[in-house]
């Protein structure tokens, strides 16, 4: 895992190297309450912009309130061109907690010994979870910060300032489904246009090897999931068989009894080992993955955006020869023409400049 | 005797500094007439109680006789030097019962030589003690004196903790004293009176005459059962003190001898087991008594016995010089006819087999019907006969139809894993190596086909009809334990079984996940070369596709060792409930033989009934009848008493020998499990350490 440790390391550093070079926005989550399935963060920001009212400042924010961030970042029309950060994924304490409803309901079969550690587990497990989570959402509030012209925009300053809760408006069931609906089309959309042709080299390279490379990434997290998961069942086998080894030393009476007990020992320390292995692997592998997996859908979406863009410059461009036929409207459809021209232009060169960043 | 001269005054200074602690003293003086009393007391005592002088008048007593037997302690002292060249010889029978009682002379005058050091009154005794040695040679003489040290070195090495540094000289001098006082204390006060009717028959014999001593000492042999004991114990020491050590005076190596006796006598070791079958015997018997008397000895076997384990191990190995391996699996037949045949290979340098290397195919109905066999003829005995691997009709269907694929190579090797550690403990087994049947199963070409085995043939269903009526059996039949031994064993093996069984499902499980963790890497170190494949960063592309190798070196590790796990854990916790599967078995013959025991008794008393009732109603013709009836049954009776006896005996010893026999092996196994482990994480740790460079390579 050490070359992801490594990976994880730069990528902080990455970070943070862009922070010192606008030190005039720190953002840190020094804090996170749980109640119940609701995370509540504490944002804390530290700045030296002119457009902030303090210097420094802490406010309260909830997992909502990040996407809803995203979200308006995402449906900004001037920011099309932009990589936006991808939102953090929603905290998940559901497989922690149903394991420990689980180990609760299985607990008469267990040795007590054998339960408590399955316990300790299991709440180390928790507290995994929980600093994950708190990690991806400050991650996604400094690569905004960092971002030169995503740190300006006015609903983060908001997000970061605005000292009351924001009680974002939660997405009804409508909308949740209008959201999911309006994926589908997107999904439709990507395959139509997919047959508009590229005009720029570039960007048809970068879409095949972004295609490929999220494909990739996406079947590398899948695995290394199920690797860690495997790592996390031998771990908890260790614990079985370390308390039956014990129960079994217990009522050993000949001298086997300290070459169990020994073993026993063993196990423990084993299950020790391949449960820091397990984490290892679930918080610098799989989190790393998963990390960029999101990022490259976000360079898709751009890539999406832009095609969009292109395929509208198009259907534009047919528009005006048709109203130069028929004569009529052709000031409008010129002007259409004109707008979709520049933004798609607008679009290719952000997009251009964001992916040449993310790759140098 | 040049050491027990030396030692007196020593002594005499411990004397001193053991009367400063009175309370001590006090406390036991108390206690004195209790067998187990601690005696260091009598010799810290300046003035001896007179419990004491009462044993020291008895010994006097006992003097008397011992002068008159003098001139036998002679011939006493020539059975002495017989006895290593007896002893060596398989049989003891009556002649060396003499030496035996001898010895148990000699000892008495090892009783009163403390008696003398402290009390320098008893000059007679000393007599005896000065002429044993001018009369006799030297070689019995330090028999004696062995006999005398090795006791005191015997209590000594099983107290050292229990006792501050100062007492080793205390422990040489006032320990016998305990043991051999002690003891006979008990004993003394009967003996008393046995010797007053001894020393009438020996002075009424005048200068013994060989059988007239014999049969004397003979007589005094029964009630002097410790003493008897005392002297088994001590016959294969002095053979050994002769034997193997010349300075038998040297603490170091009685050591030594010590802890080999002990185990003897308290183990029953098949080592003696085999040479001394009728010596051990009762010994073995008698060692609980003996062991219970003093509390003290019974703790030391247990000591002893884990330093010894290992020794003895190499020499249980050398006893029985059979190797079996079962090698090459080969499919013979087609269809649903097939069979696989194993190879038996038996390397051997026993003279009871007529080749030195035996090479022969079994089927795996063979071995089951080889196991059939032996647990007919030896299971009701109390033999825990070892169980063959349970036939498998799923594994073996998947080997007939002939899939190559992984599953059934695992099957296969792991059936033949477990013939031959089955094999292996069947002629480890010093009775079940005498068998016949095994010799045949391993030297004959051809063997007959063993039809009961099928699991669905007619011989099957009858087994099951018949394990089923056992089972009823079982649960109605309800033994009230006589000997909470047994009840302790028993509750011992059903508890362990039962942690067997949940580790078995665990270690499967794990092995389970390990298999999934390897296929897992495998799958993600295939991902990792994609993802190394389309990433255009080289460096980066280069790490990738370097952790994609070690991934890939990682799987086969994983797989390795689920092999592993199968094979040196599994296995033998699969081989171990097997095992234990078969201790049951034999306490369930245990219990029959009671059963029938119990039966038989209710039918005698049936049978009593009805001729009191013939009696009573005056029927002469019938009377006659019944009363050969009662003479049949009460003679059944006896013989199911001693049926029963003799299986809870041969159960008791066969469990022993189990327990020290899976004690050594679990150790082995589990260390050789270990190890694999621990090569496999070295393994790992040399991956990842050999991919560090690259990694920080791209930082």
């Amino acid at each position: 895992m050490s070359s992801f440790d490594d990976n994880n390391k730069e990528r902080l550093r990455s970070v943070s190297v862009d922070l010192n070079n606008d030190a005039s926005l720190l953002i840190d989550i020094p804090d996170a309450l749980c109640e119940r399935d609701k995370v509540k963060f504490t944002v804390h920001t530290k700045t030296t912009l002119s457009s902030f009212q303090k210097p420094e400042f802490s406010v309260p924010r909830q997992h909502e309130d990040f996407i809803w961030l995203h979200d308006t970042l995402v449906e900004t029309e001037d920011y099309a061109g932009l990589i936006i950060p991808p939102a953090p994924p929603k905290p998940d304490f559901e497989s922690p907690r149903e394991k420990m409803h689980k180990l609760g309901e299985g607990e008469a079969t267990m040795t007590k010994e054998e339960y408590t550690k399955m316990k300790q587990e299991l709440e180390a497990e928790y507290l995994a979870v929980f600093k994950k989570t708190v990690q991806v959402h400050e991650v996604f509030l400094q690569r905004l910060s960092s971002h030169p012209i995503l740190s300006k925009d006015r609903n983060f300053q908001i997000f970061l300032e605005y000292d009351q809760d924001l009680s974002v408006r939660r997405k009804n069931a409508k909308e949740m489904f209008g959201g999911f609906f309006k994926n589908m089309v997107k999904s439709a959309d990507e395959v139509l246009i997919a047959g508009v042709k590229e005009v720029d080299d570039f960007f048809e390279q970068e879409k095949t090897f972004l295609l490929d490379y999220f494909s990739k990434i996406k079947d590398a997290t899948a695995k290394a999931e199920k690797m860690t998961r495997s790592h996390k069942n031998i771990a908890d086998d260790y614990i079985r068989l370390s308390a039956t080894l014990n129960s079994l030393s217990a009522e050993e009476s000949t001298a086997n009894k300290k070459t169990l007990d020994h073993i026993s020992d063993l196990f423990e320390k084993l299950r020790k080992v391949e449960g820091r292995v397990a984490s290892d692997e679930e918080l610098k592998l799989t989190e790393l993955l998963r990390y960029y997996m999101r990022d490259i859908q976000a360079a898709k979406d751009l890539l999406y955006r832009r095609a969009r863009a292109l395929a509208d410059y198009e259907n534009s461009n047919k528009a005006l020869d048709k109203a130069r036929l028929k004569g009529k409207d052709v000031s409008q459809a010129e002007e259409h023409q004109q707008r979709c021209l520049q933004k798609f232009d607008n679009l290719s060169e952000s997009g251009k400049k964001e992916l040449n960043n993310r790759l140098g | 005797m040049d050491d027990l001269s030396a030692e007196p005054p020593s002594s005499q200074t411990e004397k001193s500094a053991a009367s400063s602690s009175p309370e001590e003293f006090v406390d036991l003086t108390n206690n004195l007439e209790s067998a187990e009393s601690k005696v260091e007391a009598e010799i810290s005592s300046p003035e001896p109680s007179d419990d004491f002088f009462d044993i020291l008048g008895s010994e006097t007593q006992k003097v008397e006789v011992e002068a008159s037997v003098k001139a036998d302690s002679g011939e006493v002292s020539s059975g002495v030097t017989d006895l290593p060249g007896g002893k060596t010889g398989s049989e003891q029978g009556t002649s060396s019962a003499a030496p035996i009682i001898n010895l148990n002379a000699d000892f008495s005058d090892n009783n009163q030589q403390p008696s003398r050091v402290e009390n320098k009154t008893n000059d007679p005794l000393a007599q005896v003690l000065s002429d044993t040695p001018a009369a006799d040679p030297k070689k019995p003489s330090s028999a004696v004196l062995d006999l005398f040290e090795d006791d005191g070195s015997d209590i000594f090495t099983g107290t050292p903790q229990t006792k501050p540094a100062s007492q080793p000289q205390k422990g040489l001098f006032g320990e016998p004293d305990e043991d051999l006082f002690g003891e006979p204390l008990g004993a003394m006060s009967k003996k008393t009176t046995e010797n007053e009717v001894k020393s009438s028959t020996t002075k009424a014999a005048g200068p013994a005459s060989s059988t007239g001593g014999a049969q004397q000492d003979r007589k005094s042999t029964e009630p002097a059962d410790i003493f008897t004991e005392e002297a088994v114990t001590t016959v294969p020491r002095t053979s050994n003190t002769s034997t193997v050590n010349s300075k038998a005076n040297g603490v170091h190596s009685e050591e030594d001898l010590f802890t080999e006796a002990t185990v003897e006598l308290s183990l029953d070791s098949p080592r003696s087991g085999r040479k001394k079958e009728e010596t051990s015997k009762p010994s073995a018997s008698s060692s609980s008594s003996s062991l219970s008397a003093p509390a003290k000895q019974a703790k030391q076997p247990p000591a002893a016995l884990e330093e010894l384990e290992d020794e003895e191990e190499a020499e249980k190995e050398d006893q029985f010089d059979v190797f079996i391996s079962v090698k090459d699996p080969e499919k013979v037949g087609d269809g649903m006819n097939a069979y696989m045949a194993y190879k038996v290979s038996t390397e051997t340098s026993l003279p009871m087999f007529r080749n030195k290397l035996m090479t022969v195919r079994r089927r795996f109905s063979d071995f089951l019907g080889l196991y059939e066999k032996l647990s007919e003829k030896h299971g009701p005995n109390g033999l825990i006969v070892p169980p063959p691997p349970e036939k498998s009709i799923l594994g073996m269907t998947k080997v007939k139809v002939g899939k190559e694929d992984s599953s059934s190579a695992d099957f296969l090797e792991r059936r033949r894993g477990a013939l031959e550690r089955y094999l292996q403990r069947v002629v480890n087994h010093p009775m079940l190596l005498q068998d016949p049947d095994v010799r045949e199963f391993l030297e004959k070409e051809e063997l007959p086909r063993a039809v009961s085995t099928q699991a669905l043939s007619g011989a099957g269903f009858l087994k099951m009809i018949n394990k089923a009526t056992d089972a009823v059996n079982k649960m109605t039949i309800k033994m009230n334990e006589s000997d909470a031994w047994f009840e302790e064993k028993l509750q011992e093996v059903e508890s362990a079984d039962q942690h067997f069984r949940k580790l078995h499902a665990l270690v499967e499980s794990l092995v389970v996940h390990r298999k999934e963790l390897s296929l897992n890497t495998a799958n993600f170190a295939k991902s990792a070369a994609m993802l190394g494949s389309a990433e255009d960063n080289t460096a980066l592309s280069r790490a990738l596709s370097q952790l994609a190798e070690v991934e890939d070196k990682i799987e086969q590790l994983h797989q390795d060792q689920a092999a592993n796990d199968t094979f040196s854990f599994a296995e033998l916790i699969a081989d171990y409930i097997r095992l234990l599967g078969a201790v049951r078995g034999s306490f369930d013959h245990r219990i029959k033989a009671w059963q029938r025991w119990q039966d038989g008794q209710a039918m005698l008393q049936k049978k009593r009934e009805t001729e009191a009732k013939l009696l009573w109603a005056n029927k002469p013709d019938k009377l006659q009848q019944a009363k050969d009836e009662i003479v049949e049954w009460e003679a059944k009776v006896t013989q199911f008493e001693r049926d029963f006896e003799r299986v809870s005996a041969t159960v008791r010893k066969e469990v022993i020998r189990f327990e020290k026999q899976r004690t050594n092996n679990f150790r082995r196994q589990i260390t050789k499990y270990l190890e694999s482990l621990l090569q496999s994480q070295q393994q790992l740790i040399k991956y990842w350490e050999a991919f560090l460079p690259e990694a920080k390579a791209i930082a």
